[in-house]
């Protein structure tokens, strides 16, 4: 694990070798278009290396079947598409209320309904927003490269065993299918997480249980105060974010993911022309990066959020904004990917506005 | 003197909390039983339903994992792929299994995993307050068949056991019954050879255990206790629908 | 030649003892445990032979016997 290579790759099938990386040797999952590689490569490689690959009867009971293998201690994950991670949002409700850790992938697609493959950020508020029923969040992590499918699968698993909370990678179509140069294998060796609270028989030991029934009032709310208690901590402390070119920007412009990804073409054809525009890329959506950009909107007012749908992340931006902050909000629904000229169009006609 | 009956090991000395009458009392009591039979119990990892059922880790004195309703098989599956060696079983009601579980229970025992379910049927959805079940019988009275289950509209009552018979995956299928004595000793013995199922590696076993409901059948006990012979025997019989000695290939 | 020892707390004066009983030894008494529950008792001691049917129809494992 500590000799690096690298790899021409798809973003999908980096993540599933990422996370045999990780030490993963538990895949249950569902086709579904445009994330099917990642069984499809599991399949073959995680037997090789002694692992068990389940193709499920269906997203829910993937789900399941993760909880399961997460509640005996194992390292697990599960990946699908917005329609599968509908199906999914009650196991992971119970496995927030659980406490139990693993990765959940979304390669998301176009909705809503059944959609289509195309290109869509319009899973941001399932991701981030819990989706499923009860008081909880996911820790949430967006690529905008195939580098980062790698990099960002593997610290997912270190996070939600650190935590003992399921993590989320919100990618989508264009980062599933397209091919990078990527450097696997060269993170650093680390110490199994100690799970005591597993449930591995109760030899020499009382019985562990993994519940989330809290009909007493005052175990609920103890139980919730836990949980409100470790997302604080989350928020303190896993905030990832990207800032580019901001410290003489006129203008900052603020996306995730694929559409971060287009945006850089548009920021750098727009710095050629001379217009001061930077670049803040949240990287954790759960933990969104709310003082990052409370801090740069002090001195820099104009703000120019794009998105891959009809309005979401921008919501956490408006919360989070100084007063006084001019927030410009460019959003392309789902179906044609974004395009680099439209984005500079978009900078051109907040410049125009700057200082006004 | 000596003592020929006592609470099992496996079992906490606490008060269930079921109505009076309710058969799940005896079912635990077996599963138990067959648990300290087999010196099993610290390798046990029980996956608890949603149903009058879902107490499971304050009865059993073993690791226990809940799961959302239906999904308990896929939950043992996770559990059981993970630690072969442990013994894994779901205990889980008419609603649960019959209705929002079909997927889950038809797969897992399609697939065989070597884990073992315990079926309590007792025609009604107890913990909510008596609803119709897959399981309800034509003409039963529930709180939503006011005037009486009608194929029309409904469907007729499903047998579980024998759905699960056709499938090549399973090692062990029976449907037992807890009414009098003579049944329960039956439904120890069948319920001891499911988890010996398991325990010899020989892949799914599935006991189906008609149950009463005095409170949602609006009886009394021992009138409930007929009604199982009367109506339920008939139409779900007790009997073993599959039994192969196929070592399993997990 | 038996003997039961019926739990008056766990009883839930179901019944299902009193049916079990192929001598009728058994009967729901008087007596009200804490639960508000008529507890189940054995009216007739000398005639049990300890065959555990009672114990075997017990819900609330409330009954143990000696033979």
């Amino acid at each position: 694990m500590n000799d690096s290579k690298k790899r021409l790759i798809n973003g999908n099938e980096v993540i599933a070798a990422a996370a045999i990386d990780a030490g993963c040797r538990y895949y249950f999952g569902y086709p579904i278009t445009p994330q099917s590689e990642i069984p499809e490569y599991l399949s073959l490689h995680l037997p090789e290396v002694g692992g068990t690959f389940l193709q499920a009867e269906s997203e829910i009971a993937s789900i399941n079947m993760v909880l399961g293998a997460s509640a005996a201690g194992a390292r697990t994950m599960t990946s699908s598409s917005g329609p599968g991670i509908s199906l999914k949002q009650e196991g992971l409700s119970y496995m927030a209320a659980d406490e139990l850790p693993a990765l959940i992938v979304n390669i998301s697609r176009t909705g809503p309904g059944l959609g289509g493959i195309a290109a869509s950020q319009g899973d941001y508020f399932q991701a981030t927003k819990g989706g499923g029923h009860g008081d909880y969040r996911v820790i949430v992590l967006a690529p905008s490269s195939v580098q980062e499918m790698y990099d960002l699968t593997i610290k997912g698993f270190d996070l939600a065993d650190t935590y003992r909370t399921p993590v989320m990678i919100l990618a989508d179509s264009v980062l599933g299918q397209m091919k990078e140069s990527v450097v696997m294998g060269a993170r650093k060796k680390s110490t199994p997480t100690k799970k005591d609270w597993a449930l591995t028989g109760c030899e020499g030991r009382s019985p562990n249980i993994i519940k989330s029934l809290y009909l007493d009032g005052d175990k609920s709310s103890e139980h919730n105060r836990k949980l409100f208690e470790k997302y604080q901590r989350i928020q303190k402390n896993e905030v990832i974010c990207e800032l580019k070119r901001c410290k003489d920007a006129d203008l900052i412009l603020i996306a995730f993911g694929s559409a971060a990804r287009i945006a850089k073409t548009s920021i750098e054809t727009a710095r050629e022309k001379g217009i001061k525009v930077g670049m803040l890329r949240p990287i954790s959506l759960f933990p969104f990066p709310n003082q990052q950009v409370k801090d740069i909107s002090k001195n820099i007012k104009d703000i120019l959020v794009v998105e891959q749908n009809t309005g979401q992340m921008v919501e956490d931006v408006l919360i989070s904004v100084s007063e006084n902050a001019r927030v410009t909000f460019y959003g392309k629904p789902s179906g044609n990917v974004l395009e680099a000229e439209e984005i500079l169009c978009q900078i051109e006609k907040c410049m125009n506005k700057v200082g006004t | 003197m000596k003592q020929v009956f006592k609470r099992p090991e496996s079992l906490r000395d606490v008060s269930f909390h079921f109505c009076p009458g309710c058969h799940h009392g005896i079912i635990h009591r077996l599963v138990a039983e067959a648990i300290d039979r087999l010196r099993i119990r610290t390798k046990i990892i029980g996956i608890a339903s949603v149903g009058c059922s879902v107490f499971l880790y304050d009865y059993f004195d073993t690791d226990v994992c809940e799961a959302p309703h239906g999904r308990a098989p896929a939950v043992a599956t996770g559990v059981k792929r993970v630690h072969k060696d442990r013994i894994v079983f779901t205990f889980q009601g008419d609603g649960d299994l019959a209705a929002i579980g079909t997927s889950e229970i038809i797969h897992a025992a399609n697939r065989g995993e070597n884990i073992t379910v315990i079926f309590v049927n007792n025609t009604v959805y107890g913990m909510t307050g008596g609803q119709m079940a897959p399981t309800t019988m034509l003409g039963q009275h529930t709180t939503t068949t006011p005037r009486g289950r009608s194929f029309l509209g409904d469907g007729y009552p499903l047998k579980v056991s024998e759905l699960l018979a056709t499938l090549e995956g399973c090692s062990f299928v029976a449907r037992v019954a807890v009414n009098n004595p003579a049944n329960v000793r039956k439904a120890r013995k069948m319920i001891l050879k499911a988890f010996e199922t398991q325990v010899n590696n020989m892949g799914f076993s599935f006991v189906e255990v008609l149950s009463a409901c005095p409170t949602n059948w609006k009886m009394t006990p021992l009138d409930a206790l007929k009604r199982v012979d009367n109506e339920l025997i008939p139409y779900f019989p007790l009997k073993i629908f599959r039994e192969k000695t196929m070592p399993g290939t997990q | 030649m038996g003997r039961i020892q019926i739990d008056i707390e766990r009883c839930k004066g179901c019944g299902l003892c009193v049916t079990a009983c192929q001598k009728e030894l058994i009967n729901i008494g008087d007596r009200i445990n804490s639960h508000g529950y008529h507890a189940a008792q054995i009216h007739n001691e000398a005639e049990c032979v300890g065959c555990a049917n009672c114990a075997e129809m017990c819900p609330d494992v409330a009954i143990e016997v000696w033979r």
